[in-house]
Parts: structure tokens; C-alpha cells; sequence
């Protein structure tokens, strides 16, 4: 069924890109979210609904990469980090690690706050370095970020993290270990992100983040403020990290600094690098693809492989050698991604 | 005082280890300007092979005499060489081909090759860390307030011995001087009649080939290896690197023995848990606020 589902929205994303009138685009969307809201109706199956809302967060922490990373051009190779610090916004503000207990609809807004105020942390320093230099540092922010929650044990629970963090509720109902009311905020979530995400791309911020892509000394002598702007495109890609993280924190109940590693990032970028940077609907199809195979096909395969062959192999601990190939054989053969943007596409094929 | 020239000696020692691994981004990134991401694991990828070497001669503890200088020759030459060749491969097949692409590009691609490479070590030999036998009989020399472990010596001295061969090698040699031009300016080099992916291919493997030994050097001193270290072994050395001025040899050298010095004084005043910490707020540092580094000359980018 959860394949069912991903097969229906990867195949509307395609079509929707293919279109060209905005008539049948929204139709063919609108098919779509109308399929997204009848899910826990017909699936009928908490484990997969579960699994469908893990989907969503990833999407959403996709879509927000992509503004830094394909919109802005970016590279951020520490993005966990800023997916950790909504996690754990949610963690100490809604447990009893302190005894405060807000409601999950205030700490959505401020961890997408606190997480866009680190984007700007750690953009306004690095603002000046080049490309791969820039990557660099977003890494060393990456791994700092989380060894910190790791090693400050009297606040964060160290290696061990913060459980039994509160069940959100809406209107007084507690969402319990139930998955659909999760799915449901998950979905609607993802539906904010992925408007957002459409309307910056063809706003003035989005435009002048694709002519610093291109060439920032153009861009800055055509009048953008450059600083402005990247520092924007950080933060602004941070804010849907944040928001991913306390959906996260929300739905595990449990938060611990290995969570939220290197490997994370990586996942994350793979999954733009897949669909296509910059293309919001390549993105989520991307996501969309890379999350399925972590949270349900490499399992299965692995319980399919190992009841098969009596073996005792942990196929899920070789996940990074397919998101490996996928970053190299993509990178060598179809850099744009499988979904491209067009500007995008003609920037990578032109020789440098 | 006697704890901190203890200290003194492990971060000498460390630095030995790591600035071997810098020559390898140092050289490469002199060259191709591509931060080779998959560099640490194949310094980890040594150990192993060392490891495997040391395996089917059948070692597995102490080693004297010519036993010492003949296994522990070998597995520090099948490391070695196996590297340098693997470096090499890895440029051909995965970043000959975007030599003029975006940045970007190719460093996409260097993480997809470190995430197989550590996938494949974990393939090998599985996820937990691995013993590594103790092939020196441990006497420890008492230079005054000094202790010097038979590993500490064997580090320093090899790394030192490396590092004065290959600076012979790229001052002296045809090939150097091919590698220098090269890196200053590649199409005005080719004109020259250099032919320059033999030289970037040339560079792979001495960067292989260091890292192959820093790894059978880190399984000697360390008695373990997993096939992680990489990361940030790699992120480390890479530090060291920036520190000392990327495309700097001698800069790379002076950053690794730096970094390690820093590494062991951090996890003796703040605890272990904060040296990683310690060393990554370094690099951000450094790249912020004097990215040349410390012996390298102010560039101004390119348009």
C-alpha cells in the first residue's frame, strides 16, 4: 500500500511536470492530496501510515535543503544540524526534562525561529567562501551541533537523549501512539512547505537567489545584496529544518544525538541531487524515492533476504552505498537530477 | 610538566599520523582544486589491507629482528602501493570526467565515493572495530622527563621520512616539477608538452600511497582500526591542511603536527568528548578568518 502511495505521488509530480497548462497542473494535485487525506481510510494500518508520515518529514527537510542548496547553490553539507536543533526545541520544551510543557503548535513556529537564527549563525561568517570551502565549514557545523546535545549531558540527556517527551493534542484530545493524527499534521505541514517553497521560487527572493547561483558577481553588480540574500536562503532553509525536527521529535517521543549525524545531511542531499536540485517537484519525488527505501523497502529486503537464505545480514546497514552511487553515477552521467529544472540543467551542461 | 611533555609526545606522535593524510588533500587539492573527500577512507582502507596482509603471514602479536623488518615491510608496502593504485582508479573513474564541471560537482561525487568505500570496508570486514596486532615489543625510552613509546618513535620517524621524500621528489624530480606547473596552470602546462592527466593521475597515487601508509602507521600505533576512522581522520587532516595553507606541502606537514598536538592537549584539559569539537571549530575558524592559512599567500578568486 505505502508503495502504492509513493508510486501515485511520484507519478502526479511527473505528470504535473510535464504540463504545461496551470489548469490541469492544480487538477492533477489536486487528484493527489485528496488520495493523501483518504490514507489512513484505506490503508487501514497504523505501521504504514507510520511509515507514510516519515516519508513527509523527509520531503519537507528536502524542500528545505533545496532552497539553500538549489535554489541559493549553496552547499550545505550540515543540514542535520539544524534538523537536530528543532528536535531537540521540541524535546526540552515539551517534556519533563524541565518541566515545561508547550503545546506542539507554539514550538512549531519556535523552532523554525530558533533553527533560521543558527542559519544565520553559522551563515554570516562563512558568507565570503567559496563554494566547496562553505561546504566544508556547514560539515564542521553539522558535526559540532549534534556532539554538543551530546556532551552538554545536564541539559540534553546526553548520548542517551530526551524521552518521554509530551503527546501533542489538539483541542484538548491527546494524539496518544495513534500515527493518523501525526499523518495528518505531517501532511498538512508538508503542504505549507511545499507552497512556500513554489511561491519563493518565483518571488523576487527566489530570482535573486538563482542569479547568485549563476554568477554572484553578475548578481551583485545587477544591484542584489548579495550578503542579504545568501543569508536569507540559509536561514530560510533552516526554518523548514526546524519544523522537520519537532515533527520528528513529536511523532519518536524520543530524541538522542545519533540521530542526527553526518549521515543524515548526506541522505538528505542525495535526495536533491536525485530528483534535481532546485526543482521543487524533482525535490519531493526525489525524497520521496530515498525515504521509501530507508524507512520501508531496505527492511523488507532485508526480512525477504535473511528468511530466504537463513543469512544474518543487516542489509539496511549498506543504505550509504546506494545513496554512494547514486550521488556518483548521477553526478557523472546526469548531474541535473532525474527531475531538472531547466535553468539548472543548462548551468551544469555548460563547461566551466 | 611531566604530563604535558606526555602529552607533547602523543600530539607529536598524532601529528605524525595526520600529516601524512594532509599531503593527500594538500596535493590534490593543489592540483584539481577538489577536496577529496573519499581521501580518509582510503587511509582507513590501508589499515585494513595491513591488517589482511599481517593476517595471511600469520602475525598476531609482537615481532623481532627481521621478522619485524620483513612482515611489517610488507604490510606497510601492500597498504601502500594498494592505495596509491585505488586513489588513482577512483580519480579515473569518478573525477577525470568533471575535471571542468562546476565545483560542486566533483565534491558531490568525492562523498559518494568515500559512503561506497566505507560500505565496502564494512562489506570486508564487518561493523565492529577490529584488534590490530602489537608488533612492537614495547620498551619505552626515558629521555629525561621524556617518555617515548617504540610506536611513538616509529610514527614520527616514518612520517619524517616520507615527508623529506617527497618534497625531494616534487622539487627534484621531472615529475615534480611536471606536478608544480600543473598546478599553477593546467592548459599552459599541457602547451608545454606536459601531459597533464598522467601528472594529476601521478598525484592521486602519491596522495594514495601516503595515506596507505598513514593507515598501517594509525593500525601500529592505534592497535585497532574500523571502518569509520576515516571520517574524521579525513576531516581532521583536512583541517591540518587548511590550517597550514592548502597546496602547501610544508604547510600541510606543520598543520598535521599542529592538530595533533591540539587534538591531545584538548582531550587532556576538556575530555575526550570535546577534542572533535575543538578540532572542526578550528576549521571553521581558520576558513573564516585567514583561509589561506598559515603559510600559504592570499589568493584572489578567479572570475
Amino acid at each position: 500500500m505505502i508503495y502504492l502511495y509513493a508510486l501515485a505521488a511520484i507519478a502526479a509530480i511527473v505528470i504535473a511536470e510535464r504540463l504545461r497548462g496551470a489548469r490541469s497542473k492544480q487538477t492533477v494535485l489536486a487528484v493527489l492530496a485528496a488520495l493523501l487525506l483518504i490514507a489512513p481510510l484505506v490503508v487501514r494500518n497504523d505501521a504504514a501510515i507510520n511509515a507514510l508520515g516519515d516519508i513527509g518529514i523527509y520531503v519537507v527537510l528536502a524542500l528545505g535543503l533545496n532552497v539553500t542548496v538549489g535554489f541559493a547553490g549553496l552547499l550545505d553539507l550540515g543540514y542535520a544540524a539544524f534538523f537536530a536543533i528543532g528536535a531537540y526545541t521540541y524535546a526540552m520544551l515539551a517534556s519533563p526534562q524541565f518541566g515545561i510543557h508547550l503545546p506542539l503548535w507554539i514550538l512549531l513556529f519556535v523552532a523554525a525561529a530558533i533553527a533560521s537564527f543558527f542559519g544565520l549563525v553559522l551563515g554570516a561568517p562563512t558568507l565570503r567562501l567559496r563554494g566547496d570551502y562553505l561546504a566544508i565549514v556547514t560539515l564542521g557545523f553539522g558535526q559540532i551541533v549534534p556532539q554538543v546535545f551530546q556532551n552538554l549531558t545536564k541539559y540534553t540527556g546526553g548520548p542517551n537523549g530526551i524521552s518521554a517527551l509530551d503527546f501533542p493534542s489538539f483541542f484538548g484530545r491527546s494524539f496518544g501512539q495513534n500515527a493518523t493524527p501525526y499523518y495528518y499534521v505531517i501532511l498538512a505541514a508538508l503542504a505549507c512547505a511545499l507552497l512556500f517553497a513554489n511561491n519563493l521560487r518565483d518571488s523576487r527572493l527566489g530570482r535573486a537567489w538563482m542569479a547568485i547561483r549563476e554568477d554572484e558577481l553578475a548578481a551583485r553588480h545587477m544591484g542584489i545584496n548579495t550578503t542579504a540574500v545568501k543569508l536569507a536562503a540559509f536561514a530560510i532553509g533552516a526554518a523548514f529544518a526546524g519544523v522537520g525536527g519537532v515533527l520528528f521529535a513529536a511523532k519518536l517521543s524520543i530524541v538522542s544525538p545519533e540521530q542526527f549525524g553526518f549521515q543524515v545531511s548526506i541522505l538528505i542531499v542525495s535526495m536533491l541531487v536525485l530528483g534535481g536540485m532546485g526543482n521543487v517537484g524533482g525535490v519531493a519525488a526525489g525524497a520521496i524515492v530515498l525515504a521509501l527505501v530507508n524507512t520501508t523497502l531496505l527492511p523488507q529486503i532485508n526480512g525477504l533476504v535473511n528468511g530466504a537464505l537463513h543469512a544474518n545480514l543487516d542489509l539496511t546497514n549498506y543504505n550509504f552505498f546506494i545513496y554512494g552511487a547514486i550521488l556518483v553515477s548521477l553526478m557523472l552521467f546526469r548531474p541535473e537530477g532525474l527531475l531538472p529544472n531547466r535553468e539548472r540543467k543548462a548551468e551544469l551542461h555548460a563547461a566551466a | 610538566m611531566h604530563e604535558f611533555l606526555a602529552q607533547l609526545v602523543n600530539g607529536v606522535s598524532l601529528g605524525g599520523i595526520y600529516a601524512l593524510i594532509a599531503i593527500g588533500y594538500t596535493m590534490v587539492y593543489g592540483i584539481v582544486e577538489l577536496i577529496n573527500f573519499a581521501h580518509g577512507d582510503i587511509y582507513t582502507l590501508g589499515s585494513f589491507i595491513a591488517l589482511a596482509v599481517f593476517g595471511a603471514l600469520g602475525v598476531s602479536g609482537e615481532l623481532h629482528g627481521a621478522a619485524l623488518a620483513v612482515d611489517g615491510g610488507l604490510a606497510l608496502i601492500a597498504a601502500a602501493v594498494s592505495c596509491g593504485v585505488i586513489g588513482m582508479l577512483i580519480e579515473r573513474i569518478a573525477y577525470r570526467r568533471l575535471r571542468n564541471a562546476p565545483r560542486l560537482a566533483p565534491l558531490i561525487t568525492a562523498i559518494g565515493m568515500s559512503f561506497i568505500l566505507e560500505n565496502v570496508m564494512q562489506a570486508w570486514k564487518g561493523s565492529a572495530p577490529l584488534p590490530f596486532p602489537q608488533i612492537f615489543a614495547n620498551p619505552v625510552a626515558h629521555m629525561g622527563l621524556l617518555d617515548v613509546s617504540a610506536e611513538q618513535a616509529f610514527v614520527v620517524v616514518l612520517a619524517i621520512v616520507a615527508m623529506v621524500a617527497l618534497q625531494l621528489f616534487v622539487s627534484r624530480t621531472r615529475a615534480g616539477r611536471a606536478m608544480r606547473a600543473v598546478a599553477q596552470d593546467r592548459q599552459a602546462a599541457s602547451l608545454m608538452g606536459i601531459d597533464v592527466d598522467a601528472t594529476i593521475a601521478i598525484t592521486f597515487l602519491i596522495a594514495g600511497l601516503l595515506a596507505g601508509t598513514a593507515g598501517f602507521v594509525s593500525g601500529v600505533y592505534y592497535q585497532s582500526t574500523w571502518f569509520l576512522n576515516g571520517f574524521s581522520a579525513g576531516l581532521k587532516a583536512f583541517t591540518a591542511a587548511v590550517l597550514g595553507g592548502i597546496g602547501n606541502l610544508a604547510g600541510a606537514m606543520l598543520g598535521g603536527f599542529l592538530i595533533g598536538i591540539i587534538e591531545s592537549f584538548a582531550t587532556w584539559k576538556l575530555g575526550g568528548q570535546w577534542s572533535n569539537v575543538t578540532v572542526f571549530a578550528i576549521l571553521i575558524l581558520v576558513l573564516v578568518l585567514r583561509p589561506s592559512g598559515l603559510l600559504g599567500e592570499r589568493v584572489p578568486e578567479k572570475v
